[in-house]
């Protein structure tokens, strides 16, 4: 514990908890919104997306992987309004509809190009590869006021530390609106709020958390993220404040027990790999929620 | 009378309706709104009479919510003005509130009674501003006035119905507004809570403020309100009860159901 954990552990800590949080931030407000789906719409969409940024580039730069993801993600938000709308289909629907279609487009893509040079295929896509975020330049915890050693942090970090930055920013200046017209947003409305850019402006928010973590941990951190820590919140309390607060911790919680459980957990029964730490966090994630689901103060409404 | 006079006559009249519009707390023209082909609500025109209470009634599907979210640009309509005192609507925000029904909202949202009350001080509060003492009162006051101030800290979800409408009507007398505009304030409201928020309404018109409901019991329409428009995707009547709420103007407006309606206005609701 010391110069090991710091070059091997504190990084990939670090990056699941930023990514936990970023996601469960503006998670619960589409909870509440009954959006829940768009998180698992965004972080699915974004496959496409970067395959054919790298067909295009011929590269999986960070730049051209994002820009990839977020037109991916701008396209997606729009085919779901419009099957949603001319079709008259319910939006939940909408989302299941056009989200396996792109995934399974950018799988059936990805088959059929020459990746075998870079680092792309569909289980990075799922599961990332947490674990591989690894610190070389650090000889110890003082590595940490090292500029030197600093310059060496994997960039999945500080990217996705400056992610959860703009969405805690987003959230803590427009904390009222959102509450208000998630809430009731005909009042809202007839308060002056354009509650339609409003929505518009989480769902953008959302999906840059959901893209910058894709990268780094892959689909499946996020989609459990977007939904695990803040319904488990929501049955801890029955104030907003105070749910995002609990759902942050509960984020933090299941990237810290997650990413040790997948790392030792193994060899503290005998086996002799580690597993997945992204598979590992989801499902502590999980394990969150029903223990919320459980035990917590507020299951049951009006308690 | 002579052509000229009729002219004469015309612009008169057409000066007066004008006059009336500009004075008005609230008027709309030729407002259409239309979900998908056919139109939920044609060409209305309405001028509200300042300082009174108007009721909106009609039959089920008449479009009378749809009237009330129009007007006050909650949904966007087709074609139409709308003013207030005169002027557009988003330059007077502040001086109309409005009650959505109680049914349009989730009541598990995690809130208290306090802070949804709160929600009605959101355009003096702004982004980021203070809740400070002063609006805390304002809250106070407001959930005093419908009797709520036991329940300030009670989660919405503890709340029955007619609390509920109550706690609404109350984050409406937060924004000390001008005019009142209600979606079926009395939907599903016990006896006790009717009458504390009829009270409520006539105070505030007896303090000179305004009120527009959309109401479902043609039974009481007399007994709360001065006017009444009967609406049926177009406007049927409008004007003073006494003069409007006629037999002949019900069955135009209900069609066959009048019948029906007379002997059970429950069977009108909606």
């Amino acid at each position: 514990m010391g110069a090991e954990f710091v070059a091997l552990s504190l990084t990939p800590i670090l990056i699941g908890v930023c990514v936990s949080v970023a996601c469960a931030l503006p998670g619960n407000f589409l909870l509440l919104r009954r959006q829940a789906l768009i998180g698992d719409a965004i972080s699915h969409v974004v496959l496409p997306g970067i395959v054919v940024a790298f067909l295009l580039t011929g590269t999986v730069r960070t730049g051209p992987m994002l820009l990839g993801a977020a037109g991916a993600a701008v396209l997606a938000v729009i085919a779901i309004e419009a099957i949603r709308r001319l079709g008259r289909i319910e939006s939940g629907a909408a989302m299941g509809v056009v989200f396996t279609a792109m995934f399974a487009g950018g799988v059936l893509l990805l088959e059929r190009s020459d990746t075998s040079s870079v680092h792309l295929d569909v289980e990075h896509a799922l599961y990332g590869n947490l674990e591989s975020l690894i610190w070389l330049d650090a000889t110890g915890w003082g590595s940490l006021i090292d500029a030197t050693a600093l310059a060496g942090l994997p960039v999945e970090l500080p990217r996705m530390a400056l992610a959860l930055l703009v969405v805690g920013a987003f959230i803590a200046l427009f904390w009222r609106p959102l509450a208000l017209s998630t809430f009731d947003e005909g009042f809202a409305r007839g308060l002056g709020l354009r509650t339609g850019p409003l929505g518009l402006a989480l769902v953008v928010v959302s999906a840059i958390a959901a893209v910058a973590a894709f990268d780094a941990v892959g689909s499946i951190i996020v989609i459990a993220m977007f939904i695990c820590p803040p319904a488990a919140a929501r049955m801890m309390t029955n104030r907003l404040g105070h749910q995002v607060a609990w759902s942050m911790l509960f984020a933090a919680l299941a990237a810290i027990i997650g990413y040790v459980l997948a790392g030792y957990g193994p060899l503290w029964i005998g086996a002799s790999a580690s597993v997945s730490a992204a598979g590992m966090i989801a499902t502590v994630s999980g394990i969150i929620l029903a223990v919320a689901a459980i035990a917590g103060p507020h299951r049951t409404r009006g308690s | 009378m002579s052509l000229q006079n009729i002219h004469l006559v015309t612009d008169e009249a057409v000066a007066q309706a004008e006059a009336e519009r500009t004075a008005s707390p609230l008027a709309v023209r030729n407002l259409t709104v239309s979900y998908g082909q056919t139109p939920a609500i044609f060409s209305v025109d309405l001028t509200v009479r300042a300082g009174a209470m108007t009721a909106i009634v009609g039959p089920n599907g008449a479009g009378k919510s749809t009237l009330l979210k129009a007007a006050l640009d909650v949904i966007k309509p087709l074609a139409g003005t709308v003013t207030v005192f005169g002027e557009p609507l988003a330059a007077m925000r502040d001086r109309i509130a409005y009650v959505p029904q109680r049914a349009s909202v989730d009541w598990d949202f995690p809130t208290r009674v306090i802070d949804v009350v709160l929600m009605g001080l959101y355009r003096q509060l702004g982004l980021l501003g203070r809740v400070r003492s002063k609006h805390r009162a304002a809250a106070m006051g407001a959930l005093d006035r419908v009797g709520m101030t036991d329940f300030a800290t009670r989660q919405i979800g503890q709340l029955s119905g007619g609390q509920q409408q109550r706690v609404f009507l109350a984050r409406a007398l937060a924004q000390d507004a001008d005019v009142y505009v209600l979606d079926e304030p009395f939907a599903g409201v016990d006896a006790a809570t009717e009458r504390a928020i009829i009270a409520v309404l006539k105070d505030l018109r007896d303090t000179g403020r305004t009120v527009l409901a959309v109401h479902h019991d043609l039974a009481t329409v007399p007994d709360y309100f001065d006017d009444v428009v009967l609406l049926n995707t177009q406007v049927i009547a409008a004007g003073p009860v006494d003069d409007v709420f006629t037999e002949d103007n019900l069955q135009a407006a209900y069609g066959g159901r009048l019948t029906t309606a007379r002997v059970d206005p429950e069977s009108v609701a909606g």
